[in-house]
């Protein structure tokens, strides 16, 4: 029996680091003193082409110092930004580390980067989507592609989800600081952060360091959620240096760590989750002649997910699962401006590592400990090119781009890759595969109406799991999975349509996607194979289906009442099947939300109503039972004033005013959603 | 840079340094023995010769054994070669006396080594006792030679031997043969032997043993991908295949069939019954 000594490497990896970045800062320490007089505002904001069926969602406001005020709920964890936003929707285990879904797919089926780093995470079950390792005080905003829109980032099917860290400016700001805190009513949850940031003309570092502690939560009508607590730290530093007025160097780093984790709808929780996220970037405005906007980054980062059952009072048996992902890569692009089109390049590649252990210990203490790797070592090679053309046309434009990329995988632990071989006894040990994306977009504008439609075809590698996964067990349809090596690439073909009329005061928008997935890659009960989970109803192995359909229709309006006064509303409907007309999980039921807000200069304000009706189209097989429809209504208050020379933000506001009782379609297990929560923020902008 | 170059300095000299070494010429020790790797069991002192007794285990234990021998003429210090030796093991028991599964004993690549097995169905304890008889004869010559031993359950307790009576009424010995578990495919072999009387019991030839590996600590969970022992004629065994998902204790539940595929013993494992009669187990 091997085992895995992992227990020295994050140190080595900490004081790597640390002495990585320590050298970064001598190096920076130089140009503190240099003059901040000239006031120049690099642009480096990409404009958005309307053409991109794209949604930002804003975390930070760049022009304050004081950040996230433009959510309704400030100093909020990242998951409940991403649930705000219009496309994102978020499946919830507990309080914390919500993973995100996107046209009713998740973490297989996405990308979710970090300013375009791949990140992977190291839990089997998914209880650390990349989003958990990263805070709000980290970013300025977010892009969600939809489907292969978001193949700039990597091969997808469903989008990509890119969280753009936030950056100096090199504006002549010198220092600029900010406290924040919070509180939370139901869950007991304090927030503190700061953030210290310092920028001149050819030098800025922003700092920053947030603190979350929440005990567990109550439910509408006072059931309280056990093992819902959770704590989690979050630190970061990103640096620039200009060399000149062409190029730029830009490092960032972030240290993330979440420690007892409640999952209350899982009988498992988390110790800890950490993550080192590290990346060097150099920048140069023009390159080989025409091109511009070249940015080169390489990056590491490495995970650690300890999942154990100790504080659990019952358990059938005591089991440890830590799991470990390293990933290290690179990308490089370029735009070029052409006449009529704009070109981007991309290459890029990723090397990650997943190791994933359990060990059982049996409830007769003579007896030996049991151990098995289910995620047995695997090392997955991606290198790419991605390139993009956005043609102008007469009172139109199209998008052209396309990704090719070549994928291996290599079952490192002798250990791990005999495991597998009991199920596939031909398995290779290593396998490449070649992915493809291609994807058209076109867009016109006619007096106020506004037409957008695509086609694309995009294929996706399986992930870990889903080839290698060796007994994952999944407590929401309670079975055990098994990963197939052989598993075909699964193959979408996507259309997407949007027509909007936009007016000055009004905006209505009515867009469409439809994915037909052929070998969508799915778990299905193989009843030869004995369980190993105790409890478990039986054993599932990931396989392809012949074709399953996916489609997502929203209804978006915005309707501006005055200056102050705006009022907005949205109703979506999901449906997803197999090729027997079988419900795939985790698709939505018709869902709406609606929103009155209120901004001046001295205040802001909202309500916001939102629900689902009744889950109808749900499928058993997979663990999902009918999901009630529900409403539920949050309001918030928000005001600053000025103290001394710095200004002070109070935002205040109730969630589930009315104490709802209720769970979604994407609460693991129906676990029930939070009750009423009065919360608070204060934040104070030095400068 | 002092360092680096004074560590690459110290790598470059022991590198040179073993190389030297590497081409220099060991001094081969002829007069090994080749059974050092093995433990001594016994030492059998008869007829002015010593019988060398070695196993790779370190006991006579219950279940399948291979021994290993040499005799040494305590004369010349010499062992001797291209002799021809047979051995009967003897359970004294209190009321009665009976032998076990056992093979002839041959001659392997090294002239002056023998080497044979026995499968001990029980312990033995303080009334009750095994001797090992050997008759070995060279340059014409017949000699005997009769140890008691002590024959002993394994270390960690699990079964290895069956001793059973069918349903056709004949006692059986079914002895798994030693093996490294791993989690893998693993392969997985074991030897019948039928009670033809006390003294004789002659392997079973064409029958089939169905297994199925259940880890009880686990809620009875079982293993894909397993092949029953099958009887290979070459090796005087059956032979399958046997998957393991994790490191642990198992139970190989067993069912014996005879060439007309009756269960002689053996039951299958079902929610209801969790283990059946004929099983062995092991622990990794």
């Amino acid at each position: 029996m091997k085992i895995f000594d992992k227990t020295c490497t994050p140190s080595n990896r900490w004081s790597l680091h640390i002495l990585c970045y320590l050298t970064v800062m001598v190096f920076f320490a130089h140009q503190w003193n240099g003059s901040a007089q000239e006031l120049k505002v690099d642009v480096t904001t990409d404009s958005i082409l309307p053409i991109n069926l794209q949604e930002v969602i804003l975390i930070s406001n760049y022009k304050k110092a004081l950040e996230h005020q433009l959510h309704q709920k400030p100093l909020a964890t990242l998951g409940t930004y991403l649930e705000a936003s219009k496309k994102v929707n978020m499946i919830k285990r507990g309080a914390y580390a919500w993973e995100p879904v996107l046209n009713d797919m998740s973490t297989e089926r996405l990308s979710v980067t970090i300013d375009g780093m791949r990140i992977f995470g190291a839990c089997t079950d998914r209880m650390d989507p990349i989003t958990s390792y990263v805070d709000v005080s980290n970013l300025s905003d977010i892009h969600v592609a939809s489907g292969q829109q978001g193949a700039q980032h990597g091969a997808v099917i469903g989008g990509a989800i890119d969280l753009r860290l936030e950056k100096g400016n090199f504006k002549p700001e010198d220092w600029v600081g900010s406290v924040e805190t919070g509180f939370e009513s139901n869950n007991a949850a304090r927030i503190v952060g700061a953030e210290l940031n310092y920028s001149n003309n050819a030098f800025y570092v922003d700092t920053d360091i947030i603190y979350r502690k929440a005990e567990n939560y109550v439910a509408g009508g006072g059931e309280e959620v056990n093992f819902s607590q959770f704590e989690k730290y979050n630190l970061s530093l990103n640096g620039g240096y200009k060399l000149n007025d062409d190029q730029k160097l830009v490092a960032s780093f972030i240290y993330d760590e979440a420690r007892d984790v409640g999952y209350p709808a899982l009988p498992m929780d988390v110790s800890l989750a950490r993550a080192f996220i590290g990346s060097v970037s150099f920048v140069q405005t023009k390159f080989l002649g025409s091109f511009t906007n070249w940015e080169t980054k390489l990056y590491a980062n490495t995970i650690t997910h300890i999942m154990d059952d100790s504080q659990r009072p019952d358990v059938p048996i005591r089991m440890d699962m830590p799991g470990w992902s390293d990933t290290y890569g690179y990308f490089s692009q370029a735009k070029l401006s052409l006449d009529k089109h704009q070109f981007l390049i991309k290459f890029d590649g990723f090397y990650n590592r997943s190791l994933a252990e359990m060990t059982m210990f049996p409830n007769d203490p003579n007896e030996r400990d049991m151990f098995m790797l289910t995620w047995p070592d695997v090392r997955t090679l991606n290198n790419g090119v991605y390139g993009e053309d956005v043609i102008k046309l007469k009172e139109a434009s199209l998008k052209i781009s396309g990704r090719l990329a070549w994928q291996s995988f290599n079952v490192a632990d002798e250990f791990g890759l005999n495991s597998l071989k009991i199920f596939y006894p031909e398995m290779e040990q290593r396998q490449n595969r070649l992915l493809k994306s291609v994807a058209a977009q076109y867009h016109t504008k006619l007096n106020l109406l506004h037409f957008t439609t695509g086609l694309s075809y995009g294929d996706r590698a399986p992930t870990v799991s889903e080839g290698f996964g060796f007994y994952l067990f999944n407590s929401f349809d309670n079975h055990d999975y098994i990963g197939d090596p052989d598993i075909e690439n699964e193959r979408a073909i996507e259309v997407n349509a949007e027509t909007k009329i936009k007016t000055e005061k009004l905006e209505v928008g009515l867009s469409g996607n439809f994915f037909h997935t052929m070998d969508y890659i799915i778990g299905e009960i193989n009843p030869d194979l004995s369980v190993m989970t105790i409890g478990a109803e039986g054993v599932k192995v990931y396989q392809n289906l012949e074709y399953a359909n996916l489609y997502n229709i929203t209804l978006d309006t915005k309707f501006k009442v005055d200056e102050q006064w705006t009022w907005s509303g949205q109703l979506s409907y999901h449906r997803g099947r197999d090729q027997d007309g079988r419900n795939l999980p985790f698709i939505s039921p018709l869902a709406y939300r609606s929103t009155l807000q209120y901004n001046s200069k001295k205040f802001t304000g909202s309500i916001t109503m939102n629900g689902a009706a009744d889950q109808v189209n749900f499928n058993p097989e997979f663990g999902e039972d009918r999901t009630d429809a529900f409403t539920v209504f949050s309001a918030a208050f928000g005001t600053s004033f000025n103290l001394n020379k710095g200004g002070i933000y109070v935002k205040a506001g109730v969630e589930n005013l009315f104490d709802t009782f209720y769970s979604t379609y994407t609460d693991w297990n129906n676990i029930p959603r939070m009750g009423r929560n009065i919360f608070m923020t204060v934040s104070y902008a030095i400068n | 840079m002092k360092t680096i170059q004074s560590i690459f300095l110290a790598l470059l000299v022991s590198f040179i340094f073993f190389s030297c070494d590497n081409d220099s010429d060991d001094p081969i020790i002829i007069d090994e023995n080749p059974l050092a790797e093995f433990n001594l069991l016994t030492n059998i002192k008869a007829n002015d010769h010593t019988i060398e007794v070695y196993s790779e285990q370190e006991q006579y234990t219950i279940g399948y054994n291979e021994f290993f021998f040499r005799i040494k003429d305590n004369v010349t210090g010499s062992y001797i070669a291209d002799a021809t030796i047979s051995m009967n093991p003897i359970m004294h028991m209190t009321s009665m006396m009976h032998s076990c599964p056992k093979s002839e004993i041959t001659k392997t690549t090294d002239a002056t080594v023998y080497k044979g097995f026995s499968v001990f169905q029980m312990p033995g304890n303080t009334d009750e006792y095994w001797d090992l008889n050997l008759e070995y004869s060279f340059n014409g010559q017949t000699f005997d030679a009769s140890e008691r031993i002590e024959v002993k359950s394994p270390t960690d307790d699990k079964k290895r031997v069956n001793v059973f009576t069918g349903t056709d009424e004949a006692r059986y010995v079914l002895a798994m043969m030693p093996m490294e578990p791993k989690v893998a495919i693993n392969d997985f072999s074991a030897m019948l032997f039928k009670m033809e009387n006390m003294m004789t019991f002659p392997a079973v030839e064409g029958y089939t043993v169905s297994i199925d590996p259940r880890m009880p600590g686990m809620g009875n969970h079982s293993s894909p991908n397993n092949e029953d022992l099958t009887f290979d004629a070459s090796s005087n065994m059956y032979n399958g295949k046997l998957s393991l998902t994790m490191t642990g204790y198992w139970k190989i539940n067993l069912k014996v069939m005879n060439t007309s595929g009756d269960v002689l013993k053996g039951e299958d494992i079902t929610d209801e019954n969790e283990s059946s009669s004929l099983f062995f187990e092991m622990e990794f």
